[in-house]
């Protein structure tokens, strides 16, 4: 090991993360970038890994690599439940009842779209309709257009605010259509809104709605509890959350599982096959078809539990500590800056779209680039959220528990070049 | 940071020439990067096969707007075929910049804009159409 990993009690401090210590066990951030140390700003995208989960992925590459599910042999048999020992750190993480209910797949998008095809083609009729909101990420609307279009279904939208909140006036009439699915996602990706997901989903269900949650921006930030939420599926992805890429998980209530058809067919969602017809695997692997990326299952059930270990109320604390003093630091130094969502961290995660008036945020990200800030610029997959603010792009900045004041302190500065440069 | 956003390529951006709307083109084509938010509509009026006016709307990143700005200097006056046959390389000549890959597509929306705007012209000469 080239770093050395804190003592676990020295992460938090005072009740309270300790970001700088947290940045030891993400080797990534002592880098750097353009000869300046990496200030990583981009964490809604995907998060850096710490160390942990590094190691988890190649230890079981160099000493048990095997698939799940089939080699009568020690290290076959070590693979499997490494892989399932993962679902249960995954299922503890959102506090799912029973961790069959959580199924692996690539991503946030991937469990949507396995909603959309196994549930959406058996359910959804002609003109049944399905409720979504303007600031849904394409991984949330993509594929509900798709199923409308073969079912002949009706989409209808929650409008926002002019800062980025649902009108809750209008869901309530929009329920009166009787929707058969309201799919919302929990934290908004380009305003950081965190939606009211208790109140929403009580309401859905009393109007007889199943409700999706795109849980993609949530998991690595808040708190999340997928039974006190009471939603039917909950979905979100690992790499944002600590975990490799290539994995992410869909929860759902039992129930609906067992009675969706599988979403891809192969090896391992069978229980029996014959040469005209197969009958499916039990839950989850029956949403499992092939050979899964085991690796990455393993490093996010490791990454759950280092998240766990930090505590996600303390997670949630140090993340709006930090967007309180962004925000202000940002409208002090640059009162031109165009801030966009509500200027409110108490309903709102670490993320911040912006824009320096006359520069496009192309301009603005590669200026920041060169002092070694990593942003974003463009629409961030939300573009009827950026069409109905009338924007055609911003940047966005956005962060994680390693982000530090330090971060911040750099973006305010990077902010300052870019005006001396385009001013 | 020299390297990339050069005093002349801020020049271009900040007063790009050949900016407006041309009354009367005989030739109008939209082009967009979507993923960026980056529009122009590129208007150019041809004459016996001759670009002798041209003019370019919108809006976009410095590297977009001055690429746009270079490329309609470069394109007055010169015949059509001529102008159909630039290639990505002459953009990157004219800009005198180097263009990281993620930032090409800005690089080169005024170009595939033209390219597009020329195309029925070229068919049309060449009995294509």
């Amino acid at each position: 090991m080239t770093l050395t990993a804190p003592r676990p009690d020295s992460r938090i401090r005072d009740g309270r993360l300790d970001p700088e210590v947290i940045r030891r066990d993400f080797p990534i951030l002592a880098t750097e970038s353009h000869g300046h140390p990496l200030v990583f700003l981009d964490s809604a995208s995907t998060s850096q890994k710490p160390l942990a989960v590094i190691e988890a992925v190649d230890t079981y590459y160099r000493e048990y690599n095997a698939n799940v599910h089939r080699g009568i042999y020690e290290i076959g048999e070590r693979s499997t439940a490494a892989y399932e020992a993962a679902r249960s750190a995954v299922a503890r993480f959102i506090n799912a009842p029973d961790a069959h209910e959580v199924v692996f797949t690539r991503n946030a998008t991937e469990a949507i779209n396995l909603v959309a095809y196994a549930w959406g083609r058996k359910n959804i009729n002609r003109g049944d309709a399905i409720v979504l909101t303007e600031m849904e990420h394409h991984a949330n609307l993509v594929p509900w257009q798709l199923l409308a279009q073969e079912r002949d279904g009706d989409l209808e939208f929650i409008p926002i605010t002019d800062d980025g909140v649902l009108r809750q006036d209008v869901y309530d009439v929009l329920l009166r259509l009787k929707p058969k699915l309201v799919a919302f996602t929990h934290v908004s990706n380009t305003l950081g809104t965190i939606n009211p997901v208790v109140e929403m989903t009580k309401m859905a269900h009393d109007a007889g709605a199943l409700v999706l949650i795109d849980g993609a921006q949530a998991v690595p930030h808040v708190p999340v509890d997928v039974q006190a939420i009471g939603a039917d599926f909950y979905a979100f992805s690992g790499h944002k959350m600590l975990g490799p890429t290539g994995s992410g998980a869909l929860w759902a209530r039992r129930e609906l599982l067992e009675a969706m058809p599988p979403f891809m067919a192969g090896g391992d969602m069978i229980r029996d096959v014959h040469l005209r017809r197969s009958e499916w695997n039990d839950i989850p692997w029956k949403f499992e078809a092939g050979t899964p990326d085991i690796a990455a299952a393993i490093g996010l059930g490791v990454a759950a539990d280092y998240l766990r270990e930090l505590g996600m109320e303390r997670v949630r604390d140090h993340e709006q500590e930090l967007l309180t003093y962004a925000l202000i630091e940002l409208m002090r130094e640059h009162p031109d800056l165009e801030l966009y969502g509500r200027m409110d961290a108490t309903i709102r995660c670490g993320v911040i779209p912006f824009n320096v008036p006359g520069v496009h945020p192309h301009d603005v990200a590669q200026v920041l680039d060169r002092s070694g800030v990593a942003v974003r610029a463009g629409h961030h997959c939300t573009m009827p959220l950026h069409e109905r603010l009338e924007l055609d792009a911003t940047a966005r900045a956005s962060f994680n528990v390693y982000t530090t004041k330090a971060d911040v302190d750099a973006l305010v500065a990077g902010i300052s070049e870019v005006k001396r440069i385009f001013g | 940071m020299d390297d990339l956003y050069r005093d002349y390529i801020l020049e271009h951006y900040r007063r790009p020439h050949n900016f407006g709307v041309l009354e009367d083109a005989n030739v109008s084509q939209e082009g967009a990067n979507p993923l960026c938010g980056d529009r122009i509509t590129l208007q150019l009026r041809v004459h016996d096969g001759v670009i002798d006016a041209v003019g370019f709307t919108g809006r976009g990143c410095a590297i977009s707007q001055a690429s746009a700005s270079l490329l309609t200097d470069e394109i007055k006056g010169k015949g059509v075929d001529a102008a159909a046959a630039m290639k990505s390389t002459d953009v990157l000549d004219l800009l005198g910049i180097e263009i990281s890959p993620a930032r090409m597509k800005c690089a080169m929306l005024s170009l595939e804009t033209l390219q597009g705007a020329l195309e029925p012209t070229v068919a049309a000469a060449e009995g294509r159409a």
